[in-house]
């Protein structure tokens, strides 16, 4: 309690509160008591201290305000992310119209492009598969290095025909039937050339783009229909491994090329087709793939493009189909129906032999348009 | 002459808690400081830290009676913040200074030992007040750091009077002293 009192005391004498007599009696006390004396310079050393810390405590709220005033204002710039932030909503607010614009007119040609793109490219894959059909370019070279030009004027196309496409076709019935590939008759017409040059005039009885297979007929009174077809058309699409070979027009001449077969399903796993290995050209397109009893087990129709040899024939069995549902129609007037070779007259022979006697059956397809 | 007036007149402003003179200091210096240490592996807080310490060590000196400041404003808080922040990336462990000083500095040794020995007693002060315990705590703080007036103070601890209040915060004030010189002469 003593103390208390006395602290009360030094207190109101520091900070000059005491009345006069009060503090003389006082400074007399500590000039008589060295304790008291000590005690009142420990107090006011003391309190000082106190003072002090309030004033920094003080001087440091208000640096803390002037700070966040500061940055409120701008001056102080205390780093990226607020500034950014800002950035963006600013140049978002003042690009947003033109945002928009953009956004819709990006997704106006992403629709238009993929629609395009859908409307025009193949159902196969365009880029790693072609298809082995001639364009005319090709033709006319060869036609002219061989001095062909005579026959040429002869052709039997018809007047101001423009040559578009070829490809190879082959007899499946002596009355003048023949099968192609549907992408080798591009035109509006066809003309056929036998392996001599002889020209004959055809038309297209079906069509089936899906499997992309076509019956012409020869409809010329140049034409003989032949005796019988050496070949006979498999049910089945033969062996991994079986020798094969074919005849075709990758020039104006009747090439022979011979492969074996690779796979039992053609490009990316179609079913409709089987792979076999062999160079082809363009020009090879419908061509007739024989095994070696001289069974023809697939029409040639395309390749890979980036990898060497691998080519690609639509089985025969889809020969049975296409021409079994002609026939069934019936819906031409004067169709006598297609009656399919049932037997190899070359199982037999020797490859020489069997492409001799082929040879008449395989014809040089020229598509048109006029 | 005319911009040192300026700076002697922004000095007394300081020293006198006027918000106008701290702001424009403030304002001229903070943001070259702040490059300073972004450049030499700080961040923002550790910038406004530093700053704001040579901020402090400007104003006690500018209240002190013997205050002359020999140079300019900006040169002499340059030299504080770039002292403290070699001294921070020191304890870190990381010295790297990648500014070799093309800067003009002076001496401030002196400054920033006296500031830094008034850091230690408020140090041991405000240790002193947090392990008095409450109300003490309070009470002191309402009436000594945060000036409050005894009637209010009483009411608001809900003392019956603002004697009571008085005694009781003077019992307080003995544990502290108690305290504070416990430490202080330890420390010393």
């Amino acid at each position: 309690m003593e103390d208390i009192l006395l602290i009360q005391a030094i207190e109101r004498y520091l900070d000059g509160s005491m009345l006069p007599d009060e503090k003389a009696y006082f400074e007399q006390l500590r000039k008589n008591s060295p304790e008291i004396d000590q005690m009142v310079v420990e107090h006011s050393m003391f309190l000082n201290q106190l003072n002090a810390l309030a004033d920094r405590q003080h001087f440091k709220q208000t640096l803390h305000q002037t700070h966040q005033k500061l940055v409120n204002e701008g001056v102080i710039d205390e780093g990226t992310i607020v500034q950014t932030q800002s950035k963006i909503v600013s140049l978002w607010h003042k690009y947003k119209r033109v945002t928009a614009i953009a956004a819709s007119v990006a997704g106006a040609i992403a629709i238009i492009t993929s629609a395009i793109f859908s409307y025009f490219s193949p159902a196969v894959n365009a880029n790693q598969i072609q298809q082995l059909s001639k364009d005319i370019e090709v033709i006319k070279r060869n036609q002219q290095v061989q001095g062909n030009i005579i026959n040429e004027v002869k052709s039997k196309l018809p007047e101001n025909a423009r040559l578009i496409s070829g490809g190879t076709g082959f007899l499946i019935d002596p009355k003048g039937y023949l099968i192609t590939n549907a992408h080798v008759l591009r035109g509006s017409g066809a003309i056929v050339v036998n392996n001599k040059g002889q020209e004959f005039t055809a038309s297209i009885v079906n069509i089936d783009p899906k499997v992309d297979l076509a019956i012409l007929k020869i409809n010329d009174k140049d034409y003989k229909p032949l005796k019988y077809i050496p070949y006979n058309i498999a049910k089945n699409s033969g062996d991994l491994g079986e020798e094969i070979f074919t005849l075709g027009y990758p020039r104006n001449e009747i090439v022979y090329t011979q492969g074996y077969l690779s796979a039992k399903t053609g490009f990316d796993g179609d079913t409709l087709s089987t792979q076999i290995q062999m160079s082809a050209y363009p020009g090879n397109s419908g061509g007739p793939v024989l095994n070696k009893k001289g069974e023809v087990i697939g029409i040639l129709s395309t390749r890979q493009t980036h990898a060497d040899g691998i080519t690609f024939a639509i089985q025969s069995k889809n020969i049975y189909h296409l021409v079994n549902h002609l026939n069934d129609s019936d819906t031409a007037s004067g169709f006598s129906k297609i009656k399919l070779p049932a037997r190899s007259y070359i199982m037999n022979n020797s490859r020489e032999e069997q492409v001799k006697k082929m040879e008449d059956c395989v014809f040089l397809v020229k598509a048109y348009n006029n | 002459m005319k911009a040192e007036l300026n700076e002697q007149a922004l000095l007394k402003g300081l020293a006198e808690n006027d918000t106008k003179a701290i702001e424009t200091i403030y304002k001229n210096n903070f943001n070259m400081v702040q490059s300073f240490i972004i450049n030499n592996n700080g961040t923002y807080d550790d910038a406004r830290d530093i700053f704001q310490e040579a901020m402090i060590a400007l104003y006690e000196k500018a209240k002190s009676e013997s205050f002359v400041l020999t140079s300019k404003i900006n040169t002499y808080v340059y030299s504080i913040c770039r002292r403290l922040w070699l001294k921070r990336l020191q304890q870190m462990g990381r010295f790297v200074l990648q500014t070799d000083s093309l800067e003009e500095t002076v001496q401030i040794e002196d400054d920033l030992e006296m500031h830094e020995k008034r850091n230690a007693e408020f140090t041991i002060m405000e240790r002193a007040l947090n392990s008095l315990g409450e109300p003490c705590k309070s009470l002191l703080e309402g009436f000594y750091l945060k000036k409050l007036d005894m009637q209010e103070l009483a009411k608001a601890f809900g003392y019956t009077n603002a004697d009571n209040a008085k005694n009781q915060k003077y019992k307080c004030l003995t544990r502290l002293k108690k305290l504070f010189f416990t430490q202080y002469n330890i420390g010393e």
